[in-house]
């Protein structure tokens, strides 16, 4: 019985994730994964005061799932300097929007093509001196393979050169869906899955903790997730360089290949059956500029313990027709927390308890 | 499933386990509903005239007489906005107005006639208050009324203006709006007469659980004698440009002001835990009202569709025209085939109906 599989702590198989995957019992996975999330964190849903930068839309991959990204020269591309970027943080630092300080700047933007590895080191180091309290995560892998090919470095110096730079920890993006006939038809120019594991196996051996991610809801089949899913508890076997999964809803509009949004039964099944099959994950986040806060909201008690933060300018999924606002007060996602019947505990970009609800 | 009673309600809607009542919800919407079918309507709403003499304090839609943007639709509008819809694949439409002082029981049957000489369509018109008015304003008793209204071509009544059916709460929200008795009242003279109508209940705002059960029950209790509800609709309270957000209190634990509402706005709508909570309640404590219908207007397609496993079979209307909730900051615009599409990536299969539940076509 799987039920009993979760109880005592037992592995999932693959077959037992894909069983997941086709039943129609949600509130039994609801409730397994429930179960697994206290076990890891109590009663805590974790929130983080940050903010976004997306440094330019300007990128030489064209991923068909995207409606941020610019060529050079097209109508609505931008770059931003590191005083336009150091002056972003200062206006939302201490405001009253966030109640103190960020904890955490989340920066990842497109592979832009004249742009030198010096100019990511500059952005780092400027950041750092201006804010030395804020954490920075940053540049997903896709974005470390790229500064990797400008600067000539191996991943592995890439990586230490932004850490000493500031680079403090990695977001998730980019893993998409590691699923590679899918991915080919998604986003032919972007690393591979095999890639963006190495990315993330360097980077978490170099002491950078990361995140990961998986975009579902748009061609892949149920073995696809299943199989995306083990290819990170494995990777996590290893490294334990992951702090947490975060499944990203397809979001169709304006992309090229259109389709629809994901179901709020499907985004809450998929949420808890993350949580059951990766074990080793210590966090499982459910993304509110994704989900909506309505849905990530339900989802902590579907096996998620985290709802994101208070992001101030959200772009990407933005332009793919997201129906959230662009970002929430510190207020709104404890309250959001407190509703569904959890202890909001505001953490930094580590999650070391800052505040407790 | 035996029914249960006022305080084991009371009971789960305090403590229950989210999942575990929405899986008493889920299992008993499967025996009502076996077939796994979610309806919904094409049809559109007509506010007549935005002019209210309510007032009510939850409301941003209504305006005074000599308000620059108070409004009443003449009849050609009206037959326009019914053109449309019936373009649309319409089957009803759903009139409802503000109570307009200088409006008397002609215009009304006037409009009915009209309305019914130039189509066949569903008028699903005029919530109990408006009833109510109109029997005072003439000193007819509630059923000459709607006597009159049917001969005129109504055929069924929405459940608006039940708000909490609670007079401590209505005193709060809606001092000049009528009584629960007399809402209560005007949908048992409808039922009696053979109309049917269905309920609604907005909460999220200053009720208690206590109320939200009382309110439960008097639609029960009401049902078992009268037995015309098509369908219960709970929604949750929507804030913005309301009198009542902007008078009300700080929000505990929010003493700074959020961005939603603006600086001034504490109160907050009720959240999808708790929008899942009395929809699955309603599900259970409503053992004699078929159907139950997910509020996507104000929750949004995805909540809506996990509402589908938490006691909700149908998907309301696709509003082509909605005005009063959008008037409260939210606005949800969806097409028909957004619909169909949201109900079958929940797991169901979709087909429309009409007024009385029957599916008119699948999907």
């Amino acid at each position: 019985m799987l039920e009993d599989k979760v109880f005592s702590g037992e592995r999932l198989t693959r077959e037992d994730a894909i069983k997941l995957f086709q039943s129609d019992d949600l509130f039994t996975i609801g409730r397994l994964a429930s179960y697994v999330a206290e076990k890891k964190n109590g009663r805590n849903a974790y929130f983080i005061v940050n903010r976004h930068i997306n440094p330019t839309n300007i990128c030489v991959n064209r991923c068909k799932f995207c409606a941020f990204s610019r060529s050079k020269g097209e109508e609505g591309a931008y770059e931003l300097t590191i005083e336009e970027i150091i002056k972003k943080l200062k206006d939302g630092h201490g405001s009253r929007v966030t109640g103190h300080g960020f904890s955490e700047v989340h920066i990842v933007g497109g592979l832009h093509p004249d742009w030198p590895f010096e100019y990511y080191l500059n952005m780092l180091s400027a950041i750092k001196k201006e804010f030395p309290s804020i954490a920075i995560k940053a540049f997903t892998a896709v974005e470390i393979d790229y500064m990797s090919k400008i600067s000539g470095l191996n991943l592995e110096d890439t990586l230490k050169t932004l850490k000493k730079s500031g680079l403090d920890l990695m977001p998730g993006g980019g893993a998409e869906i590691f699923a590679e006939g899918i991915r080919s038809k998604l986003c032919p120019e972007k690393i591979s899955g095999d890639r963006w594991l190495e990315v993330m196996e360097i980077a978490h051996n170099a002491g950078i903790k990361t995140n990961a991610t998986m975009l579902y809801g748009h061609l892949e089949s149920i073995e696809d997730r299943v199989d995306h899913l083990f290819k990170l508890r494995d990777l996590q076997d290893r490294t334990g360089g992951f702090q947490a999964f975060i499944p990203l809803s397809y979001h169709p509009k304006n992309t090229e290949i259109g389709g629809f949004y994901s179901s709020g039964v499907d985004d809450l099944k998929t949420i808890a059956i993350s949580r059951l099959v990766l074990d080793n994950f210590e966090h499982i986040k459910a993304y509110w500029i994704m989900l909506g806060e309505k849905i990530s909201q339900v989802a902590l008690l579907f096996g998620a313990d985290d709802i994101d933060g208070t992001i101030i300018e959200e772009k990407i999924t933005h332009s793919a027709g997201a129906m959230t606002e662009e970002g929430m007060t510190k207020e709104e996602l404890a309250y959001l927390i407190k509703k569904a019947g959890k202890t909001p505990v505001e953490r930094d970009a580590f999650y070391n308890e800052l505040w407790k609800g | 499933m035996e029914r249960i009673d006022k305080q084991t309600a009371l009971n789960l809607l305090k403590n229950a386990d989210l999942l575990e009542i929405g899986e008493l919800a889920d299992t008993i919407r499967k025996n009502l509903h076996s077939e796994g079918i979610v309806t919904f309507i094409v049809d559109r709403n007509i506010n007549y005239t935005n002019v209210c003499i309510n007032k009510c304090k939850f409301c941003a839609f209504y305006r005074d007489v000599e308000s620059p943007d108070a409004y009443l639709l003449s009849n050609d509008e009206i037959f326009k906005k019914i053109d449309e819809t019936i373009a649309l694949g319409g089957t009803q439409i759903l009139l409802q107005g503000g109570i307009h002082p200088e409006l008397g029981l002609d215009y009304y049957t006037d409009l009915l006639k009209s309305i019914k000489d130039r189509y066949s369509i569903n008028i699903h018109g005029f919530s109990p208050p408006e009833v109510n008015y109109l029997a005072e304003r003439h000193v007819l008793t509630i059923r000459e009324t709607l006597i009159i209204l049917r001969q005129a071509g109504l055929d069924s009544i929405p459940g608006g203006g039940a708000e909490i059916l609670s007079d401590r709460v209505r005193e709060v929200l809606s001092p000049k709006k009528i009584k629960s008795s007399q809402w209560l009242n005007v949908m048992e003279e409808a039922h009696k007469i053979g109309m049917r109508t269905t309920a609604t209940m907005m909460f999220g705002s200053v009720e208690e659980p206590e109320d939200i059960i009382e309110h439960l029950d008097a639609i029960r209790s009401l049902q078992d004698r009268a037995g015309g509800f098509t369908a219960f609709i709970p929604w949750s309270f929507q804030p913005k440009n309301t009198e009542l957000a902007q008078n009300s209190p700080p929000h505990p634990p929010l003493a700074k002001g959020g961005r939603r509402g603006g600086i001034n706005s504490k109160l907050y709508p009720a959240t999808a835990v708790d929008y899942l909570r009395v929809l699955a309640l309603s599900r259970i404590y409503l053992d004699n009202v078929k159907n139950i219908q997910a509020s996507w207007v104000t929750q949004g397609l995805k909540l809506a569709q996990v509402a589908l496993r938490f006691g909700a079979n149908d998907f309301g209307s696709t509003m082509i025209e909605e005005n009063v909730v959008k008037a409260a900051g939210v606005s949800f615009r969806v097409s028909r085939e957004d619909i169909i599409q949201a109900i079958k990536s929940a797991g169901f299969k979709a087909a429309q109906r009409d007024t009385y539940y029957k599916i008119l076509r699948s999907f």
